[in-house]
């Protein structure tokens, strides 16, 4: 079949791409604030003012054609017709902020000078109008050449007006061949080009007032030198705080809801090998986990939020001196930051770090931040083991333990970075340069959408991995069922017990039981399985009856305190989490970096454990 | 390296600071001015190139905002009609003017 014609999406960053791309496709996606939001590949089907449908594709944010990430690369060749990935397009949106011309204009010209059709689509004229400034589209047209349409994308703005404009850009095909672009080697000199982009702007702007006062009166307190740094550690403290507070109500309504579904199969199944699959296997597996899509969701609107407003990069700069301290920069600290939530977009996020050292270090610290996933571990352990006395006003013992574990993975990272960037990411410090978007009220719109994304991801995790690997891990630790009346226990005669037994031996000098051990492969694939791992042993060695159900009390009577606790050290650094591992390979082009971070976090999770148990063990605990 | 423009104008009354010898790092908070002059040799190629890129270049209007921490964190300054964020060392290299008042 024929392709329908290719129209790609290209500009600066934050210009307004993802949102225009949402617009005119009516297609989902993530809108941030962020520069280099856009990191995938996102393509929708548009029809033009014609009828006939182009297929529009949005391209990574970039300065130029002389790309300094892997984002900018691949804008690049795209529009220069080099990549294998795509086809060349047939024709470009180039949008630029029209708020901020002489700068996005020199891209423009740029583009324009690959000789593609190009439209331009002057978009967030709104905010422009907001800063006082008003211009003429007309003198643009004329001066760039190409058909300039203003547009809103967020309110869908001067759209129609693009897709007539698109429609007389992209010439039917009638076997002529393509222009073949230049490949950007051949540019006219950057400086040039900047001059001419300003003296266009100059021309176009009709008047100019200075307006955003309540942007600058933000900043004055975002970017003070006492103010920024408080402001940001109230914002991170707020954050920690909701998701642990706030998810309360709803993680035990959907206590109670897998409690009640465990109770129905209990009810309605007739005691046996599948009524014990479904409930303790399944049901309890999936459920120890879902109960923690509460607080994940808050701290990714926490982070939606921070994004979109644009406080983002007020953050970074903030975060930038620090970051220095370890030969990284505040640029870094966004990915870690989203990190906390989970280290996949994490890691993804890195692609706007042009230092490729820099970015390097960046992903291989990125799993030291506490993750989601480390929360059913750490509560759970916590929760059974360390007492919830008051140690001063307002602070308990429990939170306290579990905002230390959060210190130390913090910690780890600093000390990590550290050494990596004097050993195997050496090189000079990539700098920090930045544009500080400009703050915007996050749209309801946006930030649902993301959220709904981000609980899709996880229940789908849920409902796949963890629910996979929990009834496997099941099934090995149900067969074979030792002889009746032989007194072994039915765990240590199955296929995991046995492999249980293995494992414990490399672990046992770090403090950890056979429980634990046969919890650490499976949770290999996701951290939380080690839940749902240990209740399901506990429910079936414990299948005789005379014990209690409930895993805490388990926990509480077979583990002594430095277990548990070289137990949770464990966790901070071990890299138990195969998408981690993946997205890793994927973002470094090999297996080399994701081996290496694997092997120095399991190295560092050994001793770490190790240190832990024996000081603990010493003290007397 | 160019001399400023108004060299022989050595001191402002408003500062009491030596024009041609200030930069984006020394120069006072809120005072309009524009690039002189910026020494691509005192920068990597990487932020020479995004420093066009961000759009310094001479003639420009520069505006300083704020400075990080005192312990030589980054600079925030406006240029055009954007704020970036700039480290000390690559701020130094940016050599800048505060214009007289038109007479
Ligand atoms: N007010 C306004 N905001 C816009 C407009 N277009 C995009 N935005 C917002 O600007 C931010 C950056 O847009 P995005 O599409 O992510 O930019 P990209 O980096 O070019 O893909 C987002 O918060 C959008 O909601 C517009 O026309 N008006
Ligand atoms: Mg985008």
């Amino acid at each position: 079949m024929e392709h329908p014609p290719l129209v790609a999406l290209v500009g600066n960053p934050n210009a307004g791409k993802s949102a225009l791309f949402n617009a005119l496709t009516g297609a989902r996606q993530k809108v941030g604030n962020y520069p280099g939001v856009t990191v995938e590949r996102h393509s929708g089907r548009l029809a033009l003012a014609d009828g006939r449908p182009v297929e529009l594709i949005d391209l990574p944010g970039a300065y130029s054609l002389d790309p300094s990430s892997p984002d900018e690369r691949v804008t690049r060749d795209v529009v220069t017709g080099k990549s294998g990935l795509e086809r060349l397009p047939d024709a470009l949106i180039v949008v630029v902020d029209a708020a901020n011309l002489d700068n996005h204009l020199r891209f423009t010209l740029q583009l324009i000078a690959l000789g593609l059709p190009v439209v331009v689509a002057l978009n967030m004229i709104d905010l422009a109008e907001r800063d006082g400034l008003t211009l003429d589209a007309a003198v643009l047209e004329r001066e760039l050449g190409v058909p300039v349409i203003p547009t809103v994308a967020v309110r869908r703005r001067g759209l129609e007006d693009l897709r007539e404009a698109l429609a007389r850009a992209v010439v039917p095909v009638t076997g002529v061949v393509p222009l073949r672009p230049s490949d950007g080697s051949v540019q006219d000199d950057i400086v040039t080009l900047q001059r001419r982009a300003r003296r266009i702007a100059t021309a176009a702007t009709v008047a100019e007032t200075s307006g955003r006062r309540w942007m600058h009166l933000l900043d004055a307190v975002a970017l003070h030198p006492i103010g920024g740094p408080l402001l940001l550690a109230t914002i991170l403290f707020v954050m920690f705080q909701a998701v642990f507070t706030w998810a309360k109500i709803p993680a035990d309504a959907i206590d109670a809801g897998f409690a009640g579904l465990q109770g129905l199969v209990a009810a309605h199944l007739p005691d046996g090998f599948l009524r014990s699959l479904l409930a303790d296997g399944l049901i309890a597996g999936v459920g120890a986990v879902v109960v923690f899509l509460p607080q994940i969701l808050i701290l990714f609107l926490f982070i939606l939020v921070l994004e979109s407003s644009g406080y983002m990069v007020r953050a970074a700069f903030q975060m930038d001196r620090l970051m220095a301290t370890v030969g990284l920069s505040g640029r870094a600290f966004i990915p870690l930051l989203s990190s906390f939530a989970c280290a996949v977009p994490g890691i993804m996020a890195t692609r706007t770090i042009e230092d490729e050292k820099d970015r390097l270090t960046t992903i291989l610290i990125a799993p030291l931040m506490t993750c989601s996933a480390r929360w059913p571990v750490y509560t759970l352990i916590i929760g059974a083991m360390i007492p919830d006395t008051q140690v001063l006003p307002f602070v308990r013992l429990q939170g306290l333990v579990m905002f230390g574990l959060l210190l130390i993975g913090i910690a780890g990272a600093y000390v990590a970075a550290l050494v990596l960037r004097r050993t195997v990411t050496k090189g000079a410090s990539s700098g920090f340069m930045m544009e500080m978007p400009k703050y915007q009220v996050p749209r309801l719109g946006d930030i649902a959408l993301g959220l709904w994304q981000r609980a899709l991801v996880f229940l789908k995790r849920a409902g796949t991995t963890i629910a996979a690997t929990t009834m496997v891990l099941w099934l090995l630790l149900s067969f074979p069922k030792p002889p009746v009346g032989s007194g072994i226990s039915p765990v240590d005669y199955s296929i995991a017990g046995r492999i249980g037994h293995g494992i414990e031996q490399v672990v046992k000098p770090i403090g950890f039981n056979r429980d634990i051990a046969l919890a650490l492969l499976p949770a290999m694939a996701a951290r939380e399985v080690a839940v749902s791992a240990i209740g399901t042993v506990y429910a079936i060695d414990d299948s005789d009856g005379k014990g209690t159900d409930r895993i805490t009390d388990q926990i509480r009577g077979r583990w002594s305190l430095p277990t548990a606790l070289a137990f949770l050290m464990w966790f901070v650094f071990a890299p138990q989490c195969i998408s981690t591992i993946a997205v890793t390979r994927r973002e470094t082009n090999g297996w080399k970096w994701p081996l290496f971070m694997v092997g120095y976090l399991f190295a560092a999770a050994y001793v770490m454990a190790g240190i832990t148990f024996w000081l603990a063990t010493f003290a007397g605990l | 390296m160019r001399r400023t423009v108004i060299d022989n104008q050595s001191h402002c009354a408003y500062t009491g600071l030596v024009l041609s010898k200030l930069n984006l790092e020394t120069l006072p908070r809120h005072h309009a001015a524009t690039v002189d002059a910026i020494d691509w040799t005192r920068l990597s190629p990487p932020e020479a190139r995004r420093l066009r890129e961000l759009g310094f270049d001479e003639g420009v209007p520069v505006e300083v905002l704020h400075r990080a921490r005192l312990g030589g964190g980054p600079i925030a300054c406006r240029i055009g009609r954007m704020t970036v964020a700039l480290r000390r060392a690559v701020a130094a290299a940016i050599q800048v003017t505060i214009p007289l008042p038109a007479e």
